[in-house]
Formats: structure tokens, C-alpha cells, sequence
């Protein structure tokens, strides 16, 4: 067994204890509704922040609109298991699915614009998705959608962020993720290097959505009743703050910068006024101290106490 | 035989500016071959149309015995022209190593279920990947900075990466653009070693742009003079040092 795969599985057991302790106390009757359901909305956005970083961080194309390859995954997967009885692993593929074909058509025409633009394309192509979406009668419309069965629990949410992790590690760390990150790199280097641009660019985005589409799945399965407005451009701004706030182009930044922001909105729900002065505080200080994110493209395994976690890197002959 | 690089009466506009106008170069298999011009003479928008960034306003341009006119430039790249950029263009925030890496990426062959799985092709052509990285990165003197961020090499290692990135591509044919451009004399001689000893161990043919005059009429077979955008001389470095039209150009002074 070589040390990536020793790796591989010493994450792979750190998971499970993870899973083991979070769900014993959740069987225990330790940790109470409230925090039951905030915990899978934990593990959602960090399926969303890290396909976000995947499109943002490791190939450096500013996109603005993942909520609304959320929402599609989020309606596919509804219509699925409540209008035709399918399971949830049906919808939640289906979903997947669904947000990868509309990632890679869009991607198509619009990532060939850079910066600024791409952002106001990415963000206008979000709100188009809901719009359309809130005029649709057959999914409710603005009132939304009810009679969802209640099947997301903790078990799927935790085993598919695993999936998503793994996925997007391995990824970045192959040939194909390596063409992504020259791209955020230099473009033209990246070109000249022989690598099709175009190709790495609407991958990594196809890739992106088909996780967002996912995560809309599992999100949708949560309540009774889903309805558009929970996919506007806030939306997506949120899961852009929790990349950035984690580290561009870091996937252990994505899962602390997810955990945090999801965990704090959570703590702070009572006192809903205090809450954006703390989220706008928190945001303000950390372009002071670190413009870079939390862990600004460096895993954790790169700090001092955590590298015996990873021993494929820095290793000299 | 076919030469490797045949381009026929390339012109080139910017605008109302003609950069290149009936430039006619052609290389042959395993030649070292310089370019030399004044400063805005047109020779790095000659690699640039070589390397697909620009398209010929008019213009033929062969490799390899098949027309490039039209290619975008990573399918140059896969057919086999690799470059060096006169301002270095490198992955700077990544790692040496990664800098290399990257370049091998047309000639991987495990797939993306295979590298996302981590099964099959994939482990082994990783290991592959990086030997052979290692491997060029010794030729350049790079192999104990192999870990280090890019930007913080200092110039002239730079420039040698960029040459170890490129070749990294496996090329027949090789395009630097002032690659002594920043290094002291000491360094441009090792330079010259290193460039004479890739080209024999790797089959190249080069092309070079260089101010350096001693680098250029030392190891260069054959050198192109090119001013405003026009071939002016062209031949062996001792019929170019004695071509009246070439000292004109670069001491100045009436045509
Ligand atoms: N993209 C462009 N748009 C407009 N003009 C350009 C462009 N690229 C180059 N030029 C012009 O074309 C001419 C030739 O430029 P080029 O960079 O090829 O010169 P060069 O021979 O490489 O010079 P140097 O020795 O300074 O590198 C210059 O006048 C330059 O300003
Ligand atoms: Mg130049």
C-alpha cells in the first residue's frame, strides 16, 4: 500500500469517528432538534462550498450563481421522490445531474469571459434559474413546493460530503485538477502548456454544479415544503463568503469556513439584528488579518501540528 | 526533406502597423537557429504567431508538414512547438515541481474516473510524472528548489524553469524568447552548455530570440536579422557579424 492510499485511509477513519461521535450523541438525545437539523445544513454547505471552490479557488473562474444549480438539483429531485415515489438516492442523482447539464451548456458561451464579466453572467444566470423556477405551477411557483417526504438525514448528508471531499481532493490532485489550477494560474501559460482551457474551465464548472445539484437534493429532502426564495443571490453570496472566508483554492478552508458561517447564523438566530453586524465584523477583520482566508490555498495539513495527517507532501528525496 | 518550420509570407497588422511583413523562415530538423533584431523589430510577435496566440493577417505557416494557420495554441502545443516567454509567465504560487508537472499534461493518459478513484493508470503515471519532473528539473540545476514557490526563485533560475516547464511538453521544436534575458555572463554560459545539451539529448530543433550577441553567434548554426517587421540578413553567425545592412541596424545611423 503506497502513502497516498494510507492517506486516503487515515481520513477515511477520521471521518467515521467524526460520523460515530456526532451520531451517538445525536441517538443519545445530546443534541436537541434545533442543532440536529443546523449540523446536516453544516455538512450541505460544505458540499456547496467546496464545488464552489472547486469553480472559484482551484480554477480561479468567479462564479456567483451556485444557488441556482442548488435550486435545480433542489426541484429535479423533488418532483422525483414526491410526485413519483422514487428514493432519495434517485433525486439527489437525478439532481446532480440535472445542474451538470445546465453547468456545462451555460459554461459553454459564458466562461469565456474573464473576471467582472463572468461574475455578472454567473450572477444574472442564478437569478434567471429562480425566476423561472417561481413561474412554474407544476413545482408551486412562488408559493412553493409542499408534500416533501422527509428523508435527508444525518448518515446521507455526512456520507455524501464525504464523497464530495474525496472527489474533489483526488480531483485537484490528478492531471485534470492541475490543468485547472493553471488556468487560475496564467491563462496563457496554461494554454501554451497545451492544456484546452476551454474544456478545464466547463469542467471544473460542470463539476461544481453537479455537487451543488446534490446538495439541493439533500436540502430539499430537510422540510416539508421548499420554496424559491431560498435560492436568491444572497444565497449564493453566502456560500461565496464561506470559500472565501475558508482560503481559495483550500479544501479544508471550505469545510472551517462553512462550519463557521453556518454555525454562527445558526448561534446567533435569536438576535437576527446582531447577527449581520457580527457576520459584517467578522468579514471586515479577516480582510485586515488575513485577505488570503482562513487558510488561503494551504490545507490544514500544511500547518506544523496537523502535517502528520498528510506524508505525500513536502517530502524531499 | 521538409523543413520542420516553414513560414511563408507571414504578415502581421496591428492596426495600421505591420509588425511582421513577408517574413520567410524555415527550420530544419535538429537546427539551433537564432533571431536577432532591435528592440520592436517583430520577433516575439513571430513566436506568437508560431505559438497560435496571434493569427496571421496573411500568411502560410507549416510544422511538421501541415498548414498551424488557425490552431489555437494548445493544439500547437500538441502538435509539438513548445515556448519560453520573454516576460516570464510561470505558475508563480505554485510549487517548482507543480510548475513541471503541469506540462506533461497532453501526454497523461489515465482518465478522470481513474484519477478521481484513484485506480487503474493513475498511480503509477503520477509516479511516473513526477521522476521525469525531477529529472528535468536536474538538468536545469532546479532539483533542490524542486519545493519552493516559483516566484521566489531568483531571475535567471526562473528562466531556467520556464525552459524545464517547456520541455516538459516534449517538443520537437523549441522557441525561447530571450532566455539569457537577466543573467549574469557566468550563468549565460551555463545557459549556452545546458541549451546545446538538451537540444542533442531531447532531438530538438530551436529557435531563439537573444540580445546577447555572444550567445547567439556562439551556438547558432544559422541566424535570422529581422527590423521593422522585415527580414534584413540572413545566414551563418560569420556572415551575419560582417553584413553591412546588420551593423546599420544596430549602430544606427542613415540608410
Ligand atoms: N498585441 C499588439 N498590439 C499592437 N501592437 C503590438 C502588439 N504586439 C506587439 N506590437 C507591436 O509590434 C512591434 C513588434 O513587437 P515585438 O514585441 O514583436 O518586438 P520584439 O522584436 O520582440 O522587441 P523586443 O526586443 O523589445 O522584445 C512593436 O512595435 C510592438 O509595439
Ligand atoms: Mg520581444
Amino acid at each position: 500500500m503506497n502513502i497516498q492510499r494510507k492517506n486516503d485511509l487515515m481520513y477515511l477513519v477520521l471521518g467515521l469517528v467524526i460520523f460515530g461521535i456526532v451520531y451517538g450523541l445525536m441517538e443519545g438525545g445530546m443534541i436537541g432538534s434545533f442543532w440536529k437539523l443546523n449540523i446536516i445544513i453544516i455538512c450541505i454547505n460544505i458540499i456547496m462550498s467546496a464545488s464552489l471552490n472547486l469553480i472559484n479557488g482551484y480554477t480561479g473562474q468567479f462564479s456567483l450563481g451556485h444557488a441556482g444549480f442548488m435550486a435545480v438539483g433542489c426541484y429535479v429531485s423533488v418532483i422525483l421522490t414526491t410526485n413519483f415515489h422514487m428514493p432519495l438516492i434517485v433525486g439527489m442523482l437525478a439532481g446532480g445531474a440535472a445542474a451538470a447539464l445546465l453547468g456545462c451548456l451555460i459554461g459553454l458561451p459564458t466562461l469565456r469571459l474573464n473576471g467582472d464579466y463572468l461574475a455578472i453572467a454567473t450572477l444574472g444566470l442564478g437569478e434567471i434559474i429562480r425566476i423561472v423556477i417561481m413561474n412554474i405551477n407544476y413545482v408551486g411557483g412562488a408559493a412553493g413546493f409542499t408534500g416533501i417526504p422527509h428523508l435527508t438525514t444525518f448518515p446521507w448528508v455526512f456520507f455524501t460530503m464525504l464523497v464530495t471531499l474525496f472527489f474533489i481532493k483526488n480531483f485537484v490532485n490528478s492531471t485534470h485538477g492541475r490543468a485547472c489550477i493553471a488556468i487560475r494560474e496564467n491563462e496563457i501559460a496554461a494554454g501554451a502548456m497545451g492544456i484546452n482551457t476551454t474544456k478545464y474551465k466547463v469542467m471544473a464548472f460542470t463539476i461544481g454544479a453537479a455537487f451543488a445539484g446534490i446538495a439541493g437534493a439533500l436540502f430539499a429532502h430537510c422540510f416539508y415544503i421548499i420554496n424559491p426564495s431560498s435560492f436568491t443571490f444572497m444565497a449564493s453570496f453566502n456560500y461565496l463568503i464561506m470559500v472565501v472566508l475558508g482560503g481559495l483554492g483550500s479544501l479544508t478552508g471550505s469545510v472551517a469556513g462553512a462550519f463557521v458561517v453556518t454555525a454562527l447564523s445558526a448561534a446567533l438566530a435569536s438576535w437576527p439584528e446582531f447577527r449581520m453586524i457580527i457576520y459584517a465584523l467578522a468579514l471586515i477583520l479577516l480582510m485586515f488579518y488575513r485577505p488570503q482566508g482562513l487558510f488561503g490555498y494551504v490545507e490544514l495539513t500544511a500547518f506544523k501540528p496537523f502535517r502528520f495527517l498528510d506524508r505525500t507532501k513536502g517530502g524531499r528525496e | 526533406m521538409k523543413p520542420l518550420l516553414k513560414a511563408s509570407h507571414v504578415v502581421e497588422m496591428f492596426g495600421g502597423l505591420k509588425a511582421v511583413s513577408d517574413f520567410n523562415v524555415y527550420l530544419e530538423q535538429g537546427e539551433l537557429i537564432g533571431l536577432i533584431g532591435p528592440n520592436g523589430a517583430g520577433k516575439t510577435t513571430a513566436f506568437n504567431l508560431f505559438t497560435g496566440v496571434y493569427q496571421p493577417t496573411s500568411g502560410e505557416i507549416e510544422f511538421d508538414g501541415q498548414s498551424i494557420v488557425g490552431l489555437a495554441p494548445y493544439q500547437i502545443t500538441q502538435r509539438g512547438i513548445a515556448r519560453t516567454f520573454q516576460n516570464i509567465r510561470l505558475f508563480s504560487e505554485l510549487s517548482v515541481l507543480d510548475n513541471v508537472k503541469i506540462a506533461f499534461h497532453d501526454h497523461v493518459k489515465y482518465g478522470l474516473l481513474e484519477a478521481v478513484l484513484r485506480v487503474g493508470r493513475y498511480t503509477e503515471e503520477e509516479r511516473q510524472i513526477e521522476r521525469d519532473s525531477l529529472e528535468l528539473l536536474k538538468i536545469f540545476h532546479l532539483k533542490d528548489k524542486a519545493y519552493e514557490t516559483a516566484k521566489n526563485l531568483p531571475y535567471g533560475a526562473q528562466r531556467r524553469l520556464e525552459i524545464a516547464r517547456a520541455l516538459a511538453a516534449k517538443p520537437k521544436l523549441l522557441l525561447l524568447d530571450e532566455p539569457a534575458a537577466g543573467m549574469n555572463p557566468q550563468e549565460t554560459q551555463e545557459l549556452m552548455e545546458m541549451i546545446r545539451w538538451i537540444r542533442k539529448e531531447f532531438n530538438l530543433t530551436i529557435l531563439l530570440i537573444e540580445h546577447d550577441m555572444s550567445l547567439v553567434m556562439g551556438i547558432c548554426e544559422r541566424i535570422y536579422v529581422l527590423e521593422y517587421g522585415h527580414i534584413i540578413a540572413h545566414g551563418t553567425p560569420e556572415e551575419i557579424q560582417n553584413n553591412p545592412e546588420v551593423i546599420r541596424a544596430y549602430l544606427g545611423g542613415a540608410s
